[in-house]
């Protein structure tokens, strides 16, 4: 019973984080999902993977949302939709009708007795996965580094050369008419002292 | 209903509402929500067949290398989305295809 509960709520906190208005309510009810999946992940006996569903997915995915939302902005496109609604819940509802036929009732098939522990398949049998992931963190930082660097526009271009074009004249009239990288040399003493006498 | 199938059947509403998603919205940050609904949806799914399987533990390990992956989609993704906004001005998905060369 608690399942179906469960389930209930993870599919309603998915379909809120859909059809919410805001990016933030958004963000929230997707963080709602995370801890739900967590709780179900934990329930079916994969308890390491809740723990990490539960850390990322419900605290640093959620976070990173709430930091780019503050970013970006809600430009209130929610009215405007690709397909129509009765068009895209119809696709879904054959989507869902079809993998449901194919893969329901799923049953129990297996002996869990001879398995081995979860460290020795991750580090050991699937040590290829553990290198692409390695991968795909490095390929992410770089990513997020290309990607946040700070961009001119052509318009910020061209005020920025506008600007410098307007610096260089005034530098010239006021300054004392040595460019601006040059060194200032100062008389020796003695001939100051020659030009005095 | 086993617990096994209550599971199943919420695989089905996570991978269909991330559907739905990416089928009716234009905002990009949105489309990372769905995206990311629709991951969870597959990530259950892994660690159910694994358990239906007896491979409860190879089913955990694929699930890491998953949500590894959601992640930095996740991330890329939203620096994209940032970056979108920064240099169009807004975060209408169909204002990007103005962009083809």
């Amino acid at each position: 019973m608690i399942d179906a509960v469960l389930v209930a709520g993870t599919v309603l906190c998915a379909v809120r984080a859909i059809r919410a208005t805001q990016l933030l309510s958004s963000a929230l009810w997707l963080a709602g999902v995370s801890a739900l999946v967590s709780i179900l992940l934990y329930r079916l006996g994969a308890h390491q993977i809740a723990v990490i569903e539960l850390s990322v997915g419900a605290g640093l995915v959620t976070v990173l949302f709430v930091f780019a939302i503050s970013i970006a902005g809600d430009d209130g496109l929610t009215e405007r939709e690709f397909l129509p609604n009765w068009l895209a819940l119809g696709l879904i509802a054959l989507f869902a009708g079809l993998l449901g036929w194919m893969i329901l009732p799923l049953e129990e098939t297996g002996v869990a007795a001879a398995e081995a522990t979860f460290e020795s398949v991750l580090w050991s049998d699937r040590a290829l996965d553990v290198l692409v992931q390695i991968v795909l963190i490095f390929s992410g930082v770089l990513c997020l580094v290309t990607l946040l660097k700070e961009r001119h526009t052509s318009a910020q271009r061209q005020a920025l050369a506008g600007k410098e074009e307007r610096e260089r004249p005034s530098a010239a009239a006021s300054g004392n008419g040595h460019r601006p990288g040059a060194a200032v040399v100062d008389p020796a003493p003695a001939e100051v002292e020659e030009i005095h006498a | 209903m086993s617990a096994l199938n209550w599971v199943t059947l919420g695989v089905l509403g996570l991978l269909g509402a991330g559907l739905y998603g990416l089928l009716i919205t234009r905002n990009l940050i949105k489309v990372v929500i769905a995206l990311q609904i629709l991951v969870k949806g597959a990530l259950l799914a892994l660690v159910a067949a694994g358990q239906a399987s007896g491979q409860i533990n190879l089913g955990q390990s694929l699930a890491v290398t998953v949500i590894v992956a959601d992640t930095v989609v996740a991330v890329v993704g939203l620096a994209l989305a940032v970056q979108v906004k920064r240099l169009v001005g807004t975060l209408d998905v169909k204002a990007l295809s103005n962009l083809r060369g």
